[in-house]
């Protein structure tokens, strides 16, 4: 097995509603234990890609592949292998920090004491141990993100996916969530594809891919890729939209 | 333990739960059926002269009729109720997280269907004891033979749910599927009415009763209420569960793109 099979692979992949192409022969690699922040203003067809990734649905064109398996061909062993963060929250209200993850976990095959330890593991990671026992209806929502993290690493995944997962927190709660996800990958060695549309979430030695209108528009370091101007002028100039001005509710 | 066990006795204990939390809907899924008992059923039962007719051996009362029906309504509404939560988790997400895990796609909906079915079941025995406590009861042996009677049309008006919230695209249009299948799947069946009572103001309608799934679920229940086999009904309602499951499935199958979304 190379290097490139335990990260994330799409290749040529095209999604269409209808008439609307949302997706346009998208390609890139994400190589193992790399952070890559997948940036796009709101309609560019990131959750697209994610539900594709994720295989909430499936599309005939392309190739997707998650730590060296096919998401067409081998689902079930793909989807063991990825960790998963989606934008609308997912967090049982009525249910302790605990008991969501017993339930993940409980989705992956795993129970009893196993599972007990992986989830103490995963919630020390995201330093909300002590809060295991809370009902997650009380949590801020920078709480509860950091629970949906520790929910995705229960099963210790190869690849951790995260759509947008800062949006509708303060800014310190954004800060706190986006180091979270570079510690996991610098130190636990995950890959990590982060999808955002806001520019300071990018660090320089991030890979960046910039996904406009169903199109990758960039694809290389942050820091190199921006030049002399900043990530914002540059991602404008990419374009045509300003990452400063609110985009509204979130689609 | 295998993980297809694992992950059906979470998302069993999870309706559970989660239907544990929601008290109104228990109060209401006991009132409602209640209601159509000790009311309309009181008022009815001087209009309509029921004569002998299987599996009842002697004259009975409106009141001991429309049990049965009462059972169908409480899993009808209940599987209705829990697609309408399928397809909120679906707009929320938490389908998205349930869909992710890796099993089949067809058997996670199966633990989702009977983790539903075994709600309703317990709030058909709810409704019985009551009924029972109004004098209206059956044999031990018939609340036993109920049993499998109930699972299997609770597995197929679930299944119905299912294949409706997969083909629903929003929650809004929901309810007025609600209206276009609750009722007439109920008012066209011989919940209230035998049927050839039905057949003396309408051949048309008879047929159409005689050709709902509901009517068999209900005839089901009925016999088996009484510790009889109905195997027409039996095969009715098999059939519908196998057609439903089939269409729920296809309106899941991630080719189709399930959670249409705009990003």
């Amino acid at each position: 097995m190379t290097r490139n099979d335990e990260g994330l692979s799409v290749h040529a992949v095209s999604y269409r509603y209808g008439a609307k192409t949302a997706l346009d022969e998208v390609s890139f690699d994400v190589a193992p234990g790399r952070f890559a922040a997948l940036l796009g203003p709101n309609g560019a067809g990131k959750s697209t890609l994610f539900a594709l990734l994720t295989r909430l649905f499936t599309t005939p064109t392309g190739r997707i592949r998650i730590a060296g398996h096919d998401i067409a061909r081998a689902p079930r062993a793909a989807l063991a292998r990825m960790g998963v963060v989606f934008q609308s929250p997912t967090l049982d209200l009525d249910l302790t920090i605990r008991q969501n993850l017993r339930y993940f976990a409980a989705l992956h095959g795993l129970s009893g004491r196993d599972a007990e330890r992986r989830i103490d593991a995963a919630l020390a990671r995201l330093d909300i141990a002590e809060r295991a026992g809370e009902r997650t209806r009380d949590l801020n929502g920078g709480h509860r993100r950091r629970t949906e993290i520790a929910r995705a690493l229960v099963h210790a995944p190869a690849v951790l996916l995260l759509d947008e997962p800062t949006v509708g927190l303060d800014a310190a709660a954004r800060a706190s969530i986006t180091d979270h996800a570079h510690r996991l990958c610098a130190e636990d060695g995950l890959t990590v594809l982060w999808a955002t549309h806001l520019t300071d979430e990018v660090r320089d030695d991030d890979r960046l891919v910039i996904l406009h209108r169903g199109q990758i528009r960039a694809d290389g370091e942050a820091g190199a890729l921006r030049g002399p101007s900043g990530l914002t002028d540059y991602f404008l100039a990419e374009t045509g939209v300003d990452p400063a001005v609110p985009p509204g509710p979130a689609a | 333990m295998s993980p297809y066990i694992t992950a059906l006795r979470a998302i069993v204990l999870r309706e559970a739960l989660r239907f544990v939390h929601q008290r109104e809907r228990f109060l209401a899924a006991l009132v409602r059926p209640l209601v159509w008992l000790l009311v309309f059923a009181a008022g009815f039962r001087a209009a309509l002269g029921l004569s002998i007719q299987p599996p009842y051996q002697t004259y009975i009362s409106y009141e001991t009729y429309i049990v049965p029906g009462l059972c169908g309504m409480v899993l009808l509404f209940n599987a209705m109720q829990s697609s309408l939560s399928l397809v909120y988790d679906r707009e929320t997400g938490a389908m998205r997280l349930l869909l992710t895990a890796p099993l089949p796609r067809a058997w996670l909906l199966f633990c989702k269907l009977l983790g539903a079915t075994a709600i309703g079941i317990l709030q058909v025995y709810a409704f019985l004891a009551i009924a029972a406590l109004f004098g209206v009861d059956t044999t031990p042996s018939g609340y036993v033979a109920v049993l499998p009677a109930l699972a299997l049309a609770g597995l197929m008006l679930g299944a119905l749910g299912l294949a409706l919230s997969s083909l629903v695209r929003q929650l809004e249009n929901f309810a007025g599927v609600m209206n276009f299948v609750i009722f007439p799947m109920f008012f066209l069946s011989s919940a209230l009415y035998p049927l050839w009572k039905m057949a003396e103001s309408s051949a048309l309608l008879r047929n159409i009763c005689a050709a709902n799934p509901f009517t068999h679920a209900v005839e089901l229940i009925r016999f088996a209420l009484y510790a009889q086999w109905n195997g027409m009904a039996f095969l009715w309602v098999l059939l519908a569960l196998g057609a439903f499951m089939a269409l729920a499935l296809w309106g899941y199958d991630p080719a189709r793109g399930l959670v249409r979304s705009k990003g």
